[in-house]
């Protein structure tokens, strides 16, 4: 065995990528169990890929067979149940995963320098889990699946000049048919694997720049452990934690984020009285709707995902440490947490006026927020420093402001 | 981790072989999970519950003149059901086929009239084509006689027989033995 490895190793650093990378990869000892979820985030993703893999040995991507085919895998496929329960719960549990994820990096601030790529590379993976997901809900072909892809193709319609060109160029047909079928499943197929590489140049960034940590400072050397054992029983007994709660929904209540209405079969002649966009687009969706102008909502809601991007620019404190050692952000952060759930829930209730007027209130909360961090954020760190900080902190922050060295020495 | 670094590391740990049983048996449960939970996933590949129910096909041979071949289809497969002259059952029940797979005729047959086996040649699976003196393989040349016993190569067994039942005098149950 120690020969063959040594075989390989002349031609392939295999063990010291294990080694540098998985065994003595130095990680900050104060990590929390906050930064467990960019790992079940992989393991989801893993998740998804074998579960998919496995539903399209069964599935077939055509228009009159394919609400039968799911019907089939459901019935008739050894554990066909299990699999597609696992593949569909996954859905939800990859973007609360996703989520929380996101929510830890805002609030310990560790998108700010030096992990701005780690952070833009993530709103790629977000942009392309939303794609996937999208695209992988139409292919049940129920109900809901064809008046969700139905009403979100025509949303590129929008846009300016040739709007309706776009909307039947990407359906393939006058409306969502089996055209629109066909590529949703090829791409639903393709996209897990883009996604999978752009992990790749995620977690080389992070082995670049190293994992932040709850105290929102770059930590010198001493103070990382080696990610073996530590970690990788950390992250272990998280993915235990995560296993309990998805094998809840998935054995006990699967049918908990599948619409009702989407068990039955696509009728492009009749929309569902009340059609919802699975949970996690709600706050999107929201947004959306609470902009009366079809343009503006559609330019509000891409805003909403692609205004994460700007937080390395909006948020100018030079005050280091995450929301913890931030008194007006760490306000933000909450307000801005419930603001979303608001929006969840709001995208969920029928456009009501009353509804609609909470909705546009959540919405200017939400782009408010974004809007005066720049402000906000300076004017903490006058107001912060004017108050007196700690010799230490403003060491740190000298040091960052002369060299942009990570290592106080 | 190479042998001098984890030595000097064990050295240091208390209770060492506790915690070497503790770490083999993590991964021992770990795996047995791992596999546990990977059966599923392999089983989905196995046929599914309507490609099994296939297996049983009730046949009507009433209809099967004397030297006929009638063919069936069972579980996606063909399925020979011959109906034999006397001078043919005679000629069956005096021979043990080839030495390549000997085999009595009354082995294969629940009623000597009627032979029932799978219609693919056991070389590499063709469907044999029917000629007096039994059944000629096209693909590589094999040939059984009229029990379905291989006489030539390069074919190594005899057709393959299938369960089956006769339900009335001109009705047969496939894929089910009495």
């Amino acid at each position: 065995m120690s020969k063959v490895i040594q075989w390989i190793d002349r031609r392939f650093p295999l063990s010291s990528f294990i080694k540098h990378d998985l065994v003595e990869y130095p990680t900050p000892r104060n990590l929390s169990y906050w930064w467990n979820f960019g790992f079940l985030a992989g393991f989801v993703l893993v998740l998804q890929i074998l579960t998919g893999i496995f539903l399209a040995m069964h599935y077939k991507p055509d228009a009159s067979l394919a609400f039968d085919s799911v019907d089939h895998i459901m019935r008739e496929v050894n554990y066909g149940w299990l699999i597609r329960y696992m593949h569909a719960v996954g859905a939800s549990a990859f973007f609360a995963v996703i989520y929380i994820h996101m929510a830890r990096t805002l609030y310990y601030g560790s998108y700010r320098a030096p992990r701005e790529l780690m952070w833009w590379t993530g709103q790629a993976l977000l942009l392309a889990l939303m794609a996937t997901a999208f695209m992988g809900y139409l292919l049940p072909w129920g109900q809901m699946s064809f008046w969700g892809a139905q009403v979100i193709t025509s949303l590129f319609g929008a846009t300016p000049f040739i709007g309706d060109e776009i909307v039947i160029w990407l359906r393939g047909d006058f409306a969502v048919g089996d055209a629109t079928l066909t590529r949703f499943f090829a791409l639903h197929y393709l996209f897990p694997f883009i996604i999978a590489s752009i992990v790749i140049i995620h977690l080389i960034a992070l082995h670049h720049v190293k994992s932040s940590n709850p105290s929102g400072i770059n930590l010198t050397a001493k103070n990382n452990i080696p990610f073996h054992p530590y970690f990788t029983v950390k992250d272990l007994f998280g993915l235990g934690v995560f296993l309990i709660i998805y094998c809840y929904f998935v054995f006990f209540s699967p049918e908990f984020f599948i619409e009702a209405e989407n068990n039955q079969p696509a009728n492009p002649l009749q929309t569902p009285p009340h059609i919802v966009p699975e949970w996690y687009f709600l706050p999107f969706y929201a947004i959306l709707r609470s902009v009366p102008d079809l343009l503006g909502g559609v330019i509000a809601m891409a805003l909403s995902v692609m205004i994460f991007a700007a937080m390395p620019f909006l948020d100018r404190s030079k005050i280091p440490g995450g929301a913890k050692y931030r008194p007006i952000y760490r306000g933000m952060f909450y307000i801005f947490v419930v603001d979303v759930v608001v929006l969840t829930y709001v995208g969920a209730q029928p456009p009501t006026n009353f509804w609609t007027l909470i909705g546009q209130v959540a919405t200017l909360i939400y782009f408010a927020l974004f809007t005066l961090l720049p402000f906000l954020s300076k004017f903490e760190e006058r107001w912060l420093r004017k108050q007196g900080l700690p010799a230490e902190v403003e060491e740190l922050i000298r040091c960052e402001e002369q060299c942009g060295c990570t290592d106080p020495k | 981790m190479t042998t001098s670094e984890s030595g000097n590391k064990t050295e240091t740990l208390e209770e060492p072989d506790r915690r070497q049983f503790l770490e083999k048996a993590t991964c021992a449960v770990a795996g047995a999970g791992v596999a546990a939970a990977a059966w599923p996933f392999i089983s989905s590949m196995n046929p599914a519950s309507d490609v099994l129910s296939k297996s049983i096909v009730e046949v009507d041979i009433s209809q099967i003149q004397v030297d006929e071949v009638k063919t069936v289809e069972w579980q996606s497969k063909p399925v020979f059901i011959f109906r034999r002259s006397p001078t043919q059952i005679s000629a069956m029940q005096e021979s043990m086929g080839s030495r390549i797979d000997p085999q009595p005729d009354d082995e294969r047959v629940l009623k000597p009239e009627w032979l029932v086996v799978i219609g693919l040649c056991t070389h590499l699976g063709c469907v044999p084509t029917k000629k007096p003196e039994g059944w000629f393989c096209p693909c590589h040349g094999s040939r059984y006689d009229n029990s379905g016993r291989v006489i030539r190569g390069p074919a190594p067994k005899n057709l393959y027989l299938l369960p089956y039942q006769f339900v009335s005098a001109d009705k047969l149950l496939l894929g089910k033995s009495a």
